[in-house]
């Protein structure tokens, strides 16, 4: 959710048009959370179409699988290596998920993100904004760096602001 | 940094702010000069009272807020409010509804003194409910009551504003009616001025004609409720909340719309390079029918886009009539009945009612994830799961679940779950089975839902003399809508002795346990379940965020 506010304050930054959707209740008790974005220059649905996505971005590898409904062949997949495992059930390896993905589109980047973090940063929690500088800086959203930045900045709380900054840079470089 | 609150507050006219649609509603109140506000946390509603709990709390705009017990509590402060000329807002989800109505009836009939809104908002495709999937439209022509229908945050804003000019100019209540897709989406909001009533208090004065419903006057009070619901058709035939878009398109095709169904629908065109005018309703109660009927009159074919049953679609149908014979209406036998308006559907609708060649969009099959919600790491409620397991023959006793973060108990895990209903219904359903059966049966109740309505199901198992074990799940929070406090929550001052309530309401089998002691909860569990009277074990333990904060 937080990612969905950088993103839109960032697009509200540049004029565009924004709309977004998103889930609270039950989804937060260790359920899948799925959160949309469209914006361009006139919005109208908070919805993104089935097979209309342009980027799925998801944190975590398997939950990768539920933007299915949501993708076709020119959808980019940016994806968190990361396994939060589901109760009960051996996790999909990277190759599972991966062959997955690639009935649907071919566009798939597995980025271990929460280990960069942890490696370079010290916590595996910014990942999100990892991921998410790492998909402005390689154009799969159309939206300015500084853009993210000053959204980052107006966001993220100032105890938590140095942290992400680091987390920009690191991702932009 | 960001300060939502402040971002909330401070924005000056004129600003633009992106906001949910449930933060739209808030500021649209304070941009009115509410004064009153209650209401019982539900999603898709919840953020409405946690907002305004905390703008009050910490005096960011004087006025007066609550959580109330239950939703008709919550009306009823707001009618108190009402008749002591207060500016008023209520809010609750579509469940809500069912409990209050008993009470938003008469209110109708006596009128809004104070101008009152009453916020409902609905869950289709159940995202945050369980129970049933609820149209709450209904209740617009069950109660003679207006109902506005936004489409989207800004709408949400502007149309409490208009509801509550309404109630101002009519003296009546008026329903806001969301769902999820609207209370939840955001979107840039264009903002106006809040306004402060500088109402420090109210007053009440006495006025037997005007608030007792005793009849016959109640039956003039109807004349007079019929009266105020037409003059506002007429008001709905002028008001711009009902407009459309390409009016100068062609004339042979038109789409009649409402809420999301209206974003999706201009979607839909846009997907197809399709023009056609579109009638996008914001009254659903009462409809502007000559605005309708002008609608529809040089059509060939018309779709009436909305989610959930077809009550527009019923409407415009009965209309046709008067002024078309021959138009074709469309609706539910091209769009789904059950679930959220999606704009895929609404595409598919439109290619099909039109003949036009569109390719349908085909989702690759992958492997399906079974991620299902479950109870919080370091639940106390796991504690309770455990004893419960050890205690009895699982396959031999009968579970009742209700709303909250128990009714998890229902998946695996833990499955202990036989049947699933509304608030308060685990203890009034296992008498009736107890009574009918006499198999041995445990309910579950939430502490928040005790209070909401559990107290008349466990008077009744005494009255009528059943014998169930009621486990009183006291988290000492309202947890599963965002830990909103409660008569006994772990932050009250005074807290409700839930122990003395039940033994007060006749129970003489009554023990508060920390589930931490299983051994001792496992023997109480065994122990009552061979009483031939009802039992209360209140399983005390705080939720791990209860102690901490609330909401």
């Amino acid at each position: 959710m937080t990612l969905l506010q950088v993103v839109s304050e960032a697009a509200l930054l540049e004029g565009y048009d924004l709309k977004t959707s998103e889930l609270h209740g039950l989804s937060q008790r260790g359920g899948s959370v799925e959160v949309h974005i469209r914006f361009g220059r006139k919005i109208y649905s908070p919805l993104v179409s089935q097979g209309k996505a342009d980027l799925i971005l998801s944190l975590e590898r398997q939950e990768s699988l539920r933007g299915a409904y949501f993708a076709n062949p020119q959808t980019k997949f940016l994806v968190n290596s990361l396994v939060l495992p589901i109760a009960f059930t051996k996790p999909l390896s990277e190759k599972e998920v991966l062959a997955n993905l690639n009935k649907l589109s071919l566009n798939v980047d597995l980025v271990s993100a929460t280990d960069i973090c942890q490696k370079e940063i010290g916590t595996g929690v910014v990942a999100g904004i990892y991921l998410l500088t790492l998909a402005v800086s390689r154009k799969m959203i159309p939206l300015k760096n500084e853009s993210i930045l000053k959204a980052i900045k107006k966001i993220i709380p100032k105890r938590h602001l140095e942290l992400n900054l680091k987390t920009f840079n690191l991702a932009r470089s | 940094m960001f300060n939502f609150m402040e971002e909330l507050i401070s924005k000056k006219s004129g600003q633009k702010v992106i906001l949910l649609g449930n933060d739209a509603i808030v500021r649209g109140a304070l941009e009115s000069g509410v004064d009153f506000v209650a209401t019982y946390p539900g999603t898709p509603a919840s953020e409405i009272g946690n907002v305004f709990y905390r703008l009050f709390k910490e005096k960011k705009y004087k006025g007066y807020f609550e959580f109330s017990t239950n939703e008709k509590v919550a009306l009823e402060a707001g009618i108190g409010a009402s008749f002591s000329g207060l500016k008023t807002l209520v809010a609750m989800k579509n469940f809500g509804l069912n409990v209050c109505s008993d009470s938003l009836f008469p209110f109708v009939f006596t009128g809004a003194k104070g101008p009152t809104v009453i916020i409902i908002a609905d869950d289709p495709s159940c995202h945050s409910s369980a129970q049933s999937e609820e149209n709450s439209r209904f209740i617009g022509l069950a109660a003679h009551i207006p109902i506005l229908e936004p489409a989207d945050p800004q709408e949400c804003k502007d149309f409490v504003k208009e509801a509550f000019n309404l109630s101002e100019k009519y003296k009546i209540p008026v329903i806001v009616r969301t769902t999820t897709r609207v209370a939840h989406q955001k979107m840039p909001v264009v903002l106006g001025q809040i306004f402060k009533s500088g109402r420090a208090k109210g007053k009440f004065v006495k006025d037997f004609n005007r608030f007792v419903t005793l009849p016959p006057r109640v039956l003039e009070m109807k004349e007079e409720v019929l009266e105020k619901i037409k003059k506002i058709g007429q008001l709905a035939e002028k008001s711009n909340l009902n407009f459309i878009v390409n009016g100068s398109q062609n004339k042979k095709f038109g789409i009649i719309t409402s809420g999301v169904s209206y974003l999706n629908t201009m979607e839909a065109l846009n997907e197809l390079k399709l023009s056609a005018p579109v009638l996008k309703l914001g009254f659903f109660n009462p409809l502007p029918t000559e605005k309708i009927k002008k609608f529809i009159k040089p059509l060939k074919k018309v779709l009436v886009a909305e989610e959930l049953e077809p009550y527009l679609e019923r409407e415009v149908a009965r209309l046709a009539k008067e002024v078309n014979c021959q138009v074709i209406v469309a609706g539910k036998n091209l769009l789904p009945e059950t679930g959220e308006s999606k704009p895929e559907q609404i595409t598919l609708a439109l290619a099909k009612l039109l003949n036009l060649k569109y390719k349908e969009p085909k989702t690759v099959k992958v492997l399906k994830l079974k991620r299902s919600p479950q109870l919080c790491p370091g639940c106390p409620y796991w504690l309770v799961v455990a004893a419960v397991k050890k205690a009895v023959d699982v396959k031999k006793v009968i579970f009742g679940g209700e709303i909250g973060c128990y009714m998890l108990f229902g998946n695996s895990p833990i499955n202990l779950q036989d049947y699933l209903f509304s608030m308060g219904s685990s203890t009034g359903i296992g008498h009736g089975i107890k009574k009918a059966t006499g198999q041995k049966l445990i309910s579950f109740i939430g502490d928040s839902s005790f209070f909401h309505a559990g107290i008349p199901a466990l008077i009744n198992t005494v009255f009528n003399k059943s014998n169930p074990l009621v486990i009183i799940l006291n988290n000492e929070t309202t947890a599963m809508t965002g830990h909103q406090p409660h008569p006994a929550g772990a932050l009250q001052e005074s807290k409700v002795d839930i122990k003395a309530l039940v033994s007060a309401c006749g129970v003489k089998y009554v023990k508060t346990i920390d589930p931490i002691n299983q051994i001792e909860f496992i023997k109480t569990i065994k122990d009552f379940m061979a009483k031939d009277e009802v039992s209360v074990i209140i399983a005390k333990h705080p939720c791990l965020f209860a102690t901490k904060r609330n909401v």
